[in-house]
Parts: C-alpha cells; sequence; structure tokens
C-alpha cells in the first residue's frame, strides 16, 4: 500500500455518505449495487438529499429504504409510480423517483406505469431490466427474452406459450407524457459514467413540469441467470443488448 | 512510464469478492486474496500496486462502494 499518497488532497473517488455503511443484501456482483450508488452520487452532486424522496418496488430492491440516505416510500407490488404521482402532487417541491424492476413495472405495475406515463407526472422512473424474477427465485418475467432459460421456462421461453419479451420502454416512448426515455447499462465503466448522466438529466427534468423521465438500466442477474458476475455481464452484452438496444429513444 | 501513482484502499468486511473491479482494472493491479472477511468472501487487493495509476475505474464499477482511489502526481 502506498500509505504516501493517501492523503484527502489525492482522493480520486470514495464511496459517497448518501449511500449508508449498511451492508447491501444484493447478491455479490448484483447490478442494483450499481444503480444505488448512482442514484447517490447524482443527489449528493445535486445537493438535494433533503428534497429527494424515493419510492421503492417490492422485489429485490424492496429494502432500497435502507441503503440510501433520503426518504422513502414502499408502495405495494407494481404500485410505485401511483404512489410517486400522489408525492409529487403533494410535494411538488421535491425530486421524486420511482426504482423498479422488470416484475414489478413490466408485469404487476404495467397499468400503473403506462397510465403515469401518459398522464405526464413529473416524476422520475428508473427500471431495472434484468429479465427474469431475481427475489422469488429466477421465474420468468414480461421481459425474459426469447429462448432464456429461467426456473419456470427451463428449456427456454417458448414465444408461442409463453409471449414475446415486452419491450415497456420503447412502449412508454411512444406516449405523449413522457419527456425524456433511455436505456443505459452500467456493464464498464464508460456505461456507468452514461447511465448516471442520464440518471441526472431525468432528476433536472422532473423539475421542470414537462413530463415524465423513463431511465431503463439493462442489467444481470447473475444468481437467476446461474453466471459469474464478469461472465454475466458479458452474456448480457451479447443478448439482451439485441433485444434491448442503449441509447435514447425520446428527448423533448 | 506512467505519469500517476496510485492506490485503492478496500473496505475488505463491505467487499462481496464478485471481481468486477478485477475485470475493469485496465492495468491489472488487482487480484482476489485468498484470505475470506468474516462473512466468508474473498475480497480484492492490490497484486501490483506498482501499475496502479489511479484512474478509479474500480472503484465506479464496484456494486458495493467498497473502494476509495488516491492518487498523485509522480
Amino acid at each position: 500500500m502506498n500509505n504516501d499518497i493517501i492523503k484527502p488532497e489525492n482522493l480520486v473517488y470514495t464511496k459517497t455518505p448518501v449511500l449508508n455503511d449498511n451492508p447491501m443484501h444484493y447478491c455479490p456482483g448484483c447490478s442494483h449495487g450499481v444503480v444505488h450508488k448512482l442514484i447517490a452520487e447524482v443527489i449528493e452532486e445535486m445537493g438535494i438529499q433533503e428534497k429527494t424522496i424515493g419510492v421503492a418496488p417490492v422485489g429485490c430492491a424492496v429494502f432500497a429504504y435502507n441503503y440510501l440516505e433520503i426518504d422513502w416510500e414502499q408502495a405495494a407490488h407494481g404500485r410505485a409510480p401511483a404512489l410517486a404521482t400522489a408525492v409529487k402532487r403533494l410535494w411538488p417541491d421535491r425530486y421524486v423517483f420511482t426504482y423498479q424492476g422488470d416484475g414489478d413495472l413490466a408485469a404487476i405495475g404495467t397499468a400503473e406505469t403506462i397510465h403515469a406515463c401518459n398522464r405526464g407526472e413529473n416524476i422520475t422512473i428508473i427500471f431495472i431490466n434484468n429479465g427474469i424474477y431475481g427475489m422469488t427465485g429466477g421465474q420468468m418475467a414480461p421481459t425474459t427474452l426469447e429462448g432464456m432459460k429461467t426456473a419456470t421456462c427451463p428449456y427456454g421461453r417458448n414465444t408461442a406459450i409463453n409471449g414475446y419479451p415486452l419491450n415497456i420502454t420503447k412502449l412508454v416512448a411512444e406516449l405523449e407524457g413522457t419527456r425524456y426515455v433511455t436505456r443505459q447499462s452500467v456493464h464498464t465503466v464508460a456505461a456507468v459514467q452514461k447511465a448516471k448522466k442520464a440518471i441526472r438529466k431525468a432528476f433536472e427534468n422532473s423539475m421542470e413540469g414537462k413530463g415524465t423521465s423513463f431511465v431503463e438500466i439493462v442489467s444481470t442477474c447473475n444468481s437467476g441467470w446461474k453466471m459469474s458476475p464478469a461472465k454475466s455481464n458479458e452474456w448480457m452484452v451479447e443478448n439482451m443488448f439485441k433485444a434491448y438496444p442503449i441509447g435514447d429513444l425520446k428527448d423533448k | 512510464m506512467a505519469k500517476f501513482k496510485g492506490t485503492v484502499v478496500v473496505n475488505t468486511e463491505r467487499c462481496k469478492g464478485c471481481e468486477l473491479c478485477v475485470v475493469a482494472c485496465p492495468s491489472n493491479v488487482l487480484a482476489m486474496s485468498a484470505q475470506a472477511n468474516t462473512k466468508g468472501y474473498n475480497y480484492v487487493y492490490m497484486q501490483n500496486e506498482s501499475d496502479c495509476i489511479g484512474c478509479a475505474a474500480c472503484g465506479r464499477v464496484c456494486p458495493d462502494g467498497c473502494l476509495t482511489i488516491y492518487r498523485a502526481k509522480l
């Protein structure tokens, strides 16, 4: 250890205090940790720790309120955008965001998501898409890829029986109420930086009263996919990015 | 010859040994320790300390915020 350069003036990067010291319950290498950290960094950089209200989902991220030192609500399964609507309308000067997985946002919460986006609520929706139900044991989600193996489709998703992967981000981009719809990932340093910029832009948009900002993060679930974290990232680049290409879908 | 010298301080108790930082490091500085923390995870450590340029790539991809990076000009 180069103890001589460990000085405050040489500090390049450290964990933001907005992300507290509670050990996160996520599996090693889970994308949730990176996205939590990015949200915490954006909140710290914008200086809005006292003005941010998060709405946690049901799923792996249900305990998000244990890790970020901001105000939180925890919504019923899929109802985060409805709850965020209420919070934002009652507290219009607060930065309100929801943090949801694919099972929460694209399955049980489809109606809430689409209607909140269609009403153009001035909230930020962070959507973690890993194509699987992580918390309950790796079952098929609406966003599961064609041919992808899960606990409930062990021979791969068969579109004749299970239907097609739901590209809900493309769907909400079609709605008049959304202002900014983007798809990012966090598998490399460059991707992490881009995702952070997108989250910051979405937070800033939510104060301008011009509609909903929707940030999808294509993520990995290495436990559910049954791969190592590094291998999951490779698999995501090869397979997930074909169905869910990275980039801005709408920015007006 | 690198123009910067860096070092990584690992919060070994928080590290879950996912190895994403090892993959992200452009200078192949990091490796997994043979020792485990109290949770049983093998944590990351600096194997080739002299190659570190303090770019903070490891810190940015770390899902658990275990890494603190320092950098000084040579």
